[in-house]
């Protein structure tokens, strides 16, 4: 039974989330709220596991929240639960988008949208970089210029983005030699 | 058969190496699919995620489900579906049922620390790719620097700039010519 309800409540969780993963954090407390399948602190460590592991954060914490509730049985239903929505509803879409395609009112608006997506990303990849290379929090504190700048980060993003655009290779290279290199230099 | 294999592992690859939310999987996506499998091109990719952006769903699973879609229809989404989550569900429920610490180990820290910078820079550098693609003229490139501009400072949903652009699109291209 309290399968039939987790189903239910992942499912509605990924009907009604729209964007990144972390949309969905205000169902997750929701549900927290609403039965006693685990607490708001428990969420808040769940949230960090799910940012420092593999896989997108939002099957992540699906993933997490499924076991915490009921094992590992329990969180392949919770995650496939979420995902069920955006598979219907993203297939339909696709259909009629591949339809539509050629249409001249439909190049339009993706001419249009081409470049704002461009602009969100751009935007999504500036929060990633400062959250990564930039102390703000420091910063504010001291007021030094310096103190703006986790040097160590700096370097190696120095390092690591000219070496994407000129080798080519697959992203692993790269995250691999990343975390060897934050264990080894104590980023 | 062979391509529902291949989609399922090429978004398995994916979903293992994906740090962070949906855009962090972009350079994932532009490597296994664009490149490495041709099964989309550049513009398809920005498409796919201008329009799973407004969808319901998480924009990793809304992303996965549409090139799946693309390859080899309901099939193929569901298998470039259940790719993307696997890792997350194996890692997962290791990590729960083992490491429940997992997040406080020091050199967890460490490497994910080195992780994000590596992201940071794999993002930086498709973005370069993609802006060849979406940015063709001068109106474009305007586009691209308001709504910049206007995600730095208006927090608003991703969903109304998307809209506004393609309304703005529509209204200057009107249909005519080609886009």
């Amino acid at each position: 039974m309290v399968y039939l309800q987790m189903i239910w409540e992942f499912f509605k969780t990924g009907l009604f989330t729209i964007g990144g993963g972390l949309a969905s954090l205000p169902f997750l407390h929701n549900i927290a709220d609403r039965y006693d399948w685990y607490t708001h602190e428990q969420l808040i460590d769940m949230i960090a596991v799910s940012e420092s592991t593999p896989g997108a954060i939002g099957i992540n914490m699906a993933t997490y929240v499924g076991y915490t509730i009921g094992g590992a049985f329990s969180s392949i239903l919770s995650t496939l639960a979420l995902i069920l929505p955006s598979f219907i509803i993203v297939s339909l879409v696709a259909g009629v988008l591949n339809r539509f395609k050629e249409n001249p009112l439909v190049r339009s608006a993706f001419y249009g949208l081409r470049p704002a997506v461009c602009a969100l990303i751009a935007s999504a990849g500036w929060g990633v970089v400062r959250i990564s290379l930039l102390n703000t929090a420091l910063f504010s504190s001291t007021g030094k210029l310096l103190d703006l700048f986790d040097l160590k980060a700096v370097i190696l993003f120095a390092l690591i983005l000219p070496a994407i655009l000129r080798w080519k290779k697959h992203p692993i290279v790269y995250i691999g030699a990343a975390a060897l290199i934050g264990v080894v230099f104590q980023l | 058969m062979r391509e529902l294999w291949d989609l399922y592992l090429a978004f398995f690859r994916i979903g293992a190496l994906t740090f962070g939310g949906g855009y962090a999987m972009l350079p994932l996506l532009e490597k296994e699919v664009v490149e490495k499998y041709h099964w989309a091109n550049r513009d398809d990719l920005l498409d796919y995620y201008a329009v799973g952006q407004c969808l319901p769903g998480i924009i990793a699973v809304n992303t996965s489900v549409f090139v799946g879609n693309k390859v080899k229809g309901l099939w193929g989404a569901l298998a470039a579906v259940l790719g993307v989550a696997t890792p997350s569900i194996v890692v997962i429920d290791l990590i729960a049922a083992f490491l429940k610490n997992f997040s406080d180990l020091s050199v967890v820290q460490h490497a994910f620390a080195g992780i994000r910078v590596a992201v940071a820079a794999l993002i930086v550098s498709v973005i370069f790719k993609l802006f060849k693609s979406g940015i063709v003229d001068k109106l474009t490139l305007a586009l691209f620097i308001v709504v910049f501009g206007l995600t730095l400072f208006v927090s608003a949903s991703p969903v109304y700039f998307v809209a506004a652009a393609a309304a703005l699109g529509v209204l200057v291209k009107k249909g005519g010519k080609k886009a």
